[in-house]
C-alpha cells in the first residue's frame, strides 16, 4: 500500500519535456546576445543595471526551468527564496555601511 | 520486528531530502561567490575608469563563446535527467558525456584565454601587472580568483558528471531512482548561474 502511495506520487511529478528545456536554451542564447549587443551602447550608469537585469531574467530561467523549481513543491521556493533574501540584504548592508565610509 | 523486516524488503530512500541537502549546500556556494560579487563592486566603484580599461584586455569573443558552451551544457544536463526518466538509459549517458565534452571544451578556451595573458605578462604578481595602476592590478586580481574558482568548480563538476555516467551505466541510477543525477544537475546549473553573471562583469564593461 505503502509502497503503491510512493510510486504514485513519483508519477504524478511534473515530467518537463525535451521541447521545454531547448526554447529555455533558445531564450537564454539570444538573452545572452542581447547582453552582447547592449554593452557596446553606452547607457551611462544603466549600461551595468542592463546587464545585471538581463543576468537576473536568465538566472530566474536556470532556476525555474533547469533547476525544476516550477515543478518542486512550495517548500522548495520558500527555501530558495529565503536563501536569495539574505544574500540580498548582506549586499544592502555591505553597499549601506561602504558609501557610509565614502562620504565621509 | 516487523519493522526490520519491512526495512530489509524496502530500502529506505528519500529523494525530497536528498534534494534539500543538495539545495542547502549550493547556498553554501552562493555565499561564497556573493562575497567576491561584493568584492567586485566596491572596487569597480573606487577604481571605475581603472576597471573599464583593464577590461579591454579581456577577449569579448572567447567569453561570448564560453558564455554559449556552458550554457548549452546546462542543456544537455537538463536532457539527461528527462531522458532516464523515460527510461532512455544511452541516451541519457550520451547527453551526460555531450555535457563534459562541452565542459571540457570551456575549459580548453579558459586554458588557452590563461596563457595568452601570462604570455603577454599579465598574471599575479607580474612585473608587467604590478607597473600598471592600482586598478587595473585589482582588476586582474579579481579576474583570476573569481574566474578561476569559477574553472575550479567546472572540473569538479566534470569529475561529478562522470561518476553519474557510471552509476547510470552499472544501473545505480534509473528511470526510477535518479536524485543523484538530479543533485549533479542542480550544481552544474549553479555554476551556470555564476557564470552568467561573471561574464557581463568582467568581458562586458567598455
Amino acid at each position: 500500500m505503502e509502497q503503491n502511495h510512493n510510486e504514485h506520487s513519483e508519477h504524478t511529478e511534473h515530467n518537463h519535456g525535451y521541447g521545454v528545456y531547448i526554447l529555455v536554451w533558445l531564450s537564454l542564447m539570444i538573452l545572452t546576445g542581447v547582453t552582447v549587443a547592449v554593452a557596446g551602447i553606452n547607457f551611462g550608469g544603466l549600461t551595468i543595471a542592463t546587464a545585471l537585469v538581463i543576468a537576473s531574467i536568465k538566472t530566474y530561467l536556470v532556476l525555474t526551468i533547469f533547476m525544476h523549481l516550477r515543478s518542486e513543491t512550495k517548500t522548495f521556493r520558500v527555501f530558495v527564496a529565503v536563501a536569495f533574501l539574505f544574500l540580498v540584504i548582506s549586499f544592502i548592508l555591505l553597499f549601506s555601511d561602504y558609501s557610509f565610509i565614502v562620504r565621509n | 520486528m516487523s519493522s526490520q523486516e519491512h526495512s530489509a524488503a524496502h530500502v529506505h530512500r528519500d529523494d525530497v531530502g536528498a534534494r534539500m541537502g543538495m539545495w542547502l549546500f549550493l547556498f553554501t556556494e552562493l555565499i561564497l561567490f556573493g562575497g567576491m560579487f561584493i568584492l567586485y563592486s566596491v572596487y569597480r566603484y573606487k577604481y571605475a575608469d581603472a576597471f573599464h580599461l583593464a577590461a579591454k584586455d579581456l577577449n569579448t569573443i572567447v567569453g561570448t563563446f564560453n558564455t554559449a558552451i556552458l550554457l548549452t551544457s546546462s542543456l544537455t544536463m537538463a536532457l539527461s535527467i528527462t531522458a532516464i526518466k523515460r527510461k532512455q538509459k544511452s541516451l541519457s549517458i550520451f547527453f551526460q558525456m555531450l555535457t563534459i565534452v562541452l565542459a571540457s571544451g570551456f575549459m580548453v578556451n579558459k586554458y588557452f584565454e590563461w596563457t595568452a595573458k601570462f604570455h603577454h605578462g599579465i598574471y599575479p604578481g607580474s612585473e608587467t601587472l604590478l607597473a600598471k595602476p592600482a586598478g587595473e592590478i585589482v582588476f586582474f586580481g579579481l579576474y583570476y580568483v573569481m574566474t578561476g574558482l569559477h574553472g575550479l568548480h567546472v572540473i569538479i563538476g566534470v569529475v561529478l558528471i562522470a561518476f553519474m555516467m557510471r552509476f547510470t551505466a552499472t544501473g545505480v541510477i534509473k528511470s526510477d531512482s535518479y536524485v543523484k543525477l538530479e543533485s549533479a544537475g542542480l550544481y552544474w546549473h549553479l555554476v551556470d548561474i555564476i557564470w552568467i553573471f561573471l561574464f557581463p562583469l568582467f568581458y562586458l564593461i567598455t
